[in-house]
Formats: C-alpha cells, structure tokens, sequence
C-alpha cells in the first residue's frame, strides 16, 4: 500500500472510531431489533391464547374505551412528527425550534401517560384486573386482563424511558453537546420514539378494537 | 523490530502498566480498555466456574450412596442442583469466552483500537456483577433455591424460593449479554483495520459475529419470560398459571426459545477458538474457511428453530415434534461440517502437540462424542425413553464442558502468553490436560450408561443397582477437579512468574502476533500489516 493510501486509510480508521455515526446508529438499531424481541414473546403469548379464547378476548376487549385508545394513538403519532421534524429543524440549524418540537413530543409522551393511568385506575375501579372478584371462573378474561396489563405496562415502561431519553437530548441541545453537526443522540432518542409508538400501533387493535 | 525495541521506540506502555485516570482497582473496574475489561470478565467468570465446580463436587458426593452421602434431606441437592445451573450456565459459559478472550482479542484481530462503544462495554460488565449479585442473594430470601435453572412454570410460580428475585438477576444478566452483542457486531461492521475485509477475517471473530446475533436476537426473549415470572409472582397476573387459565407449556416453549440458542451463544465461540487453535499448530491454512464461517452462520440460524427438542414428552402434537425433530438433525449438519474441515486441516499439516493442541484435539473428540449422543436424543422414539436421564446430563456436559470449556481452557494456553507477556510450564500443562481428560470422561461417559440403565437426573436418591456407577462417576469428578486445579494453579503462578514469552510462540499469523506481549494499549504502535488471506502460513514462512 502506498504511503498516501497508507495515511488515508488510517484518517479514514480514525474518523471511524471518534463520533461514528454510522455505527451509533447500527448500535441503535441493533438494540432496537432485541426490543421487538422482548415484545414479540409477549405477542406470541397473545396470539396463542387468543386462538385458545376467542370469545373472551372479544368480551375482554368490549370493556375497552376505543375512543381513549385511538386519540392516545394520535397523541403519540403527534410526538413522533414532532421528534421527526425536529432533526429535520436541528439540521437546518434551527436549533430553537428543535428544541421545541422535542418538548412538544415529551409533552404528549406525558400526556399519553395521564391517559393510561386513567384508563387503568378506571379499569381497576370496575374490578376488572387478574384475581378479582369478577374475574372468577372466566380464565380467557383472566388471560386478556393479564396480558393486558403486562403489554401496556411494559409498554408503558418504555414511554417513560423514551421520555427520559428525549429529555437527556434537550438537556445536550441547550448545552450545545447535539448540535447541527453532531447530532446522531437526537436521531437515536427519535429512532426509541418511533419503536414506542409502531408497539403501540400494534397493541391499539389488539385490546381496544378486539370487541 | 523487536518487542522491546518497538516499545522504547514508541514510548508505548502494555495496557497491564499504563495508568489511566484511577490507579489500583479502580484503574481495573472503571476502564474501558477492552483488554483491561476482558481480563475483568476472566477473573469473574472463572470465579463463578469454581462456585460451580465445587458445587457440582458435592453433588458428586452426595451420589456416593444410594441414601445420600451428604444429605438425608433432599431439598439441599435441589438446591445444590438448581445453583450449579444457574451459576454455570449464566454466570460461567455463557458469558466468559465472549466477556473475556472476545473483548480482549476481537479487535486486536480484526485490527482495531478498542470495541465500537467502550463505555457500553464497561456498562457490560457492571451488569454482569449486578445480576450475579442479585440472582446469588436471592438465596438468602425466603428458601432454599429448588426450580432447576429453568424455572419451570407453574412450579416455580408456588415455590417458597426467591424466584422472582433469582429471575430478575437473570433478565439483568440477559441485559449484560445484549449490550455484548451489539457492541460486538457493530465493531465488526464499523472499526475493521483498512484491507480487512469481512471474508480476510480471523474465524474466532466470525464465531463472534454469529454468536452475538443470536445474543441480540434470543437473549430477549429470556427476558420477557423472566419478567413474567417475576410479574407473576409480584402481582399475581395469571400468564403462566394454569388455576389463572394460563398455559405452563407456553413457558416453556418461551423458556427454550431462548434457551436452545443459548447452547449456540456457549458453543459458537468455543468453535471459534479451535478454529484458531488448529492452523496454528498443525502450521497450515485451516481447511475450507469459507465453509466455517458459513456454518457458523447456519447454526446461528437453526439453532433458533429447535427448542421444542427440549419439551418432546409435554405433549407436544406429533406433527410438531416430528418438524422439530426434523430440524434437530438438520443442526447437525453444519456442526459436523466444521468438524470435518478441523481435520482436514490436520492432513499434512506440521502437527505441534503444545498443550493447546491437545485441548483443540480433546474438543474434537468430546464434541464429536456429544453431538452424535444429541443425535440419539433427537430421535423421537430414543428421546421418550432417555428424557430426564443421566443420558441428557451427559449429552449436555460432553457438548458445554468437553466442548465450550475444553476449547476456553486450551485458548487460555494459547493467549496466555500475548495477555501477560508470559509462559507457563509446559510439564504441569500437559499434567492437567490429562488428568483433565481423564476424570471428564470416567465422569461424564459413566453417565451415559446410567442414563441408558434409567437413572433419573436431579434425584437425590436412587436404587441400590446404580451404586457402582455412580461410585465411577464420582472418582472420575475427583480427578477431573485435581486435573482442573492442576491447571489453574500453573496458569495463575505463570501470569505472575513465568518465563517471558515472546512476541509470537506458536508462530500465528493472525493479527494479535504481530503486536508486543502484552498489548500496548492502543494496540498497534503503528498500522497492522494485513495479510492477503486468513491463515496465510505460506505467505508467512514466505517472507
């Protein structure tokens, strides 16, 4: 190898190792194949006892509010549009109005989060929860409250974490750490985002419109 | 150049002498020096192999008579039983070759620097502590451990032991070995030396790469699992429970989802290793290197598809168990293709029977000795029969001991000398081999006739018939743990006192040969010289 190939291959190894954005975002994307993991045994159990019970899950899912379920659903489709168009913002060095729409998603994330735990206590309050009262002797119910509780609370772990992760990337805007430069930590906190919601997206037909 | 030449010329420290930001321990458990992160993960696993070990002793001696030798009470043999699991298996096998001689080589042979994400890998081991930490106090909660390592639903949902705490160090544990993964693959992708393409790349990175998808990709599945027991057993949603309606069998199905790769992530690597190991001392180019990485590739991808193997008497449908059985043979067949092309690679090869050539060769033989016996208990008709028998201990030992741990002991001999700068000695290595080998298979192979005589496992009792076995069985553990102390004892006196190595002993030709023993800490004191092919022997006495 030639001197000059010999120093570009070594600038080349170098750049790839200080701030390689390719790899933050393979690692991210890497992490985000093991989450759909996690949940795919939790949608494998689902599809399992809903071929086992179907007129339970269908009961289960009438004592859903549909109508909360969709508008959560627009409520975390409106975070991912914005968290979307705020690297889009952020790359155009517009960093205020990133700043912005991240707090715009952060927001309806603890939006959606005020709308679960009123769906769940409202839940808990009909006595509609594993081991109740009402529950006896009906085990498909029993089985689609569990899961019920189980996915969306899991879920629900992950909003919390997802807001975390946005609030962490607000936190390095205003230090000027993610930057129009530098900003693969935004896209990755985005590409979390986006995995909380399309979870979401499947988790709405399976509970809410299973009636 | 020589070593020390090179290091005065470049002012380089090994990464054993270089002081970061902390000094002492600290400089240790707060590095994020990849080798300084592999020795971290050595010295842990091979702790938790002598908690196995010496747990595995007693059980041993408990099977010295047919009332119990130890214990008249069984719930103590539960325990011992479902510790030496857990501990072995996620503790010891599954993380020490990728924690410990994975962190520390991978880059080095694929030319790098260090791993993609430094930081994350430190966060890694922590992890590894963490969940050792909380999976072992689980023993001191509400009684004595007694589920097997599997933890097996419903059982494990009414026990009086501490599951969910066990569990939840366990789902931690899963964490640790994710991050291991994605920070192994990504480095793979991302920091390959300029000219080291993917197919130049040494085969113990390749083992890696296979393995760490199957991390990524099944080690969560584990983890939802474990958070459902533990969920379970907190709030009492009834997932697994069969007075909830929920089905136990699906715990299993779960369970081995994971778990049967699992096997893969402790063998992969360990085929790796001999890959490595057999062209260095048979001194020629490993036979059919593309074939290898392939396989390794396939058994990554099969490996997925078998699990219900494990639960053929649960009443699984014939057609069910007759596909999984089906693909059971199938996994066989890229296994066997590596074993085939190590011997190929033997013929008219320059064979040099330094102690790690005798575990490479071991690992063959044992390997080959588990994977047939998988065979058997892949067939439908032999598996009813031999299920739960001292048969699938055996099995299992012959493919995670004989072959996992004989190749982590043999690439122990083998790296020695790059890690610390130094040798062992040779007489007291080729002592412990034997003895070793001996005892395992006067142990192990003893089993396989008590499997076939119908010896349940996991009984703390048995009939009287079986005694001159296990009597057997148990001397052969003796001297298989005067082999293994013989081999520690050697090579921990030579980290410290042993003769000083060279550069390059054994004449590889890999990368890590070409750098100073032990490593600077940035590795290479000046751009690695790639070769034009893995393994080129030729291209190196060539020159």
């Amino acid at each position: 190898m030639s001197d000059v190939a010999a120093e570009a291959g070594r600038a080349e190894h170098a750049h790839a190792e200080h701030g390689d954005y390719e790899g933050a975002k393979l690692g991210m994307w890497l992490f985000l194949f093991s989450e759909c993991m996690l949940f795919g045994g939790l949608f494998v159990l689902y599809a399992m006892y809903r071929a086992d019970h179907p007129r339970a899950f269908s009961a289960g899912g009438s004592h859903m509010d549909a109508l909360l379920g969709v508008a959560n659903t627009l409520v975390l489709l409106t975070g991912s549009f914005a968290v979307a168009s705020s690297i889009t913002a952020l790359q155009r060095g517009r960093r205020r109005l990133a700043m912005g729409l991240v707090g715009t998603t952060i927001l309806t994330g603890v939006a959606f989060m005020i709308v679960k735990a009123v769906e769940w206590s409202g839940h808990i309050r009909q006595g509609y929860f594993p081991h109740s009262q009402l529950l006896q002797g009906k085990p498909g119910e029993q089985l689609f409250f569990s899961l019920y509780y189980v996915m969306t609370g899991l879920h629900g772990l992950h909003v919390i974490a997802g807001i975390a992760v946005l609030t962490a990337a607000l936190i390095l805007m205003a230090r000027r750490k993610v930057t129009q430069e530098h900003f693969v930590f935004l896209e990755n906190a985005a590409l979390y985002w986006h995995l909380v919601d399309i979870i979401w997206i499947f988790l709405l037909p399976l509970f809410y419109l299973a009636a | 150049m020589t070593t020390s030449e090179a290091l005065e010329h470049h002012g380089a420290l090994s990464y054993l002498e270089e002081r970061g930001r902390y000094g002492g321990i600290l400089g240790w458990i707060f590095s994020t020096d990849h080798k300084r992160i592999g020795i971290l993960y050595l010295v842990s696993t091979l702790f938790f192999f002598f908690v196995g070990m010496s747990l595995g002793f007693l059980m041993r001696l408990q099977m010295l008579s047919p009332h119990g030798e130890l214990f008249k009470n069984a719930d103590y043999y539960n325990a011992l039983f479902t510790l030496h699991g857990v501990v072995m298996v996620f503790l010891f096998i599954i993380p020490a070759i990728p924690g410990s001689l994975g962190n520390f080589f991978m880059p080095i042979m694929i030319g790098a620097k260090d791993v993609a994400f430094p930081r994350l890998n430190l966060l890694s081991w922590w992890l590894y502590v963490m969940g050792a930490v909380i999976a072992l106090a689980s023993l001191f909660g509400s009684g004595l451990p007694d589920t097997g390592w599997t933890f097996y639903a419903p059982y494990s949902l009414r026990t009086h032991a501490d599951v969910p705490m066990a569990v939840f160090g366990v789902f931690v544990l899963g964490f640790s070995s994710i991050l291991t993964g994605i920070n192994f693959i990504t480095t793979m992708h991302r920091m390959r030396a300029p000219g080291m393409g993917w197919f130049k790349m040494p085969l113990f990175p390749w083992a890696l790469y296979a393995t760490s998808w199957v991390q990524v990709l099944a080690t969560p599945v584990l983890g939802i699992t474990m958070l459902l027991i533990f969920v379970e057993r907190i709030f009492h949603v009834g997932i697994f429970n069969p007075a909830m309606g929920g089905d136990p069998l699906l715990y299993q199905h779960l369970f081995w989802m994971y778990s049967h790769p699992a096997v893969y992530i402790m063998i992969l690597p360990a085929m790796g290793l001999i890959s490595e190991m057999i062209p260095t001392f048979a001194h020629r180019t490993i036979f059919g290197y593309g074939a290898i990485v392939w396989s390794s590739m396939g058994i990554a991808l099969l490996g997925s598809l078998v699990w219900a193997h494990h639960m053929f008497t649960s009443g699984l449908s014939d057609a069910a168990a007759t596909v999984f059985s089906l693909l059971t043979f199938l996994v066989a067949v890229p296994s066997a293709i590596k074993v085939f092309n190590w011997t190929a690679t033997l013929y008219k090869g320059s064979i040099a029977l330094e102690p790690p050539m005798l575990y490479a060769l071991s690992f063959i033989f044992l390997f080959s000795v588990g994977g047939l016996t998988g065979l058997i208990l892949g067939a439908l008709a032999l598996n009813v029969m031999l299920h739960d028998t001292y048969f699938v201990v055996a099995h299992f030992h012959y493919v995670i001991f004989g072959g996992a741990a004989f190749a982590f002991f043999g690439a122990l001999h083998y790296w020695l000398p790059k890690m610390f700068g130094r040798m062992y000695n040779r007489s007291a290595a080729y002592i412990g081999w034997a003895l070793l080998f001996t005892g395992f298979n006067l142990l192990y192979f003893t089993m396989f006739v008590l499997g076939v005589m119908g010896m349940p496992r996991r009984y703390a009792f048995y009939l009287p018939r079986f005694q001159t076995s296990h009597v057997i069985a148990t001397v052969g553990s003796w001297i298989m743990i005067a082999g293994i102390l013989v081999v520690f004892t050697n090579l921990i006196v030579s980290v410290f006192k042993g003769e000083k190595a060279g550069e390059n002993p054994w004449g590889g030709v890999t990368l890590e040969w070409q750098i100073p023993s032990p490593p600077p800490t940035e590795n290479f004191l000046e751009p690695p010289t790639i070769p034009e092919k893995a393994y080129d022997f030729e291209g190196a006495f060539a020159s």
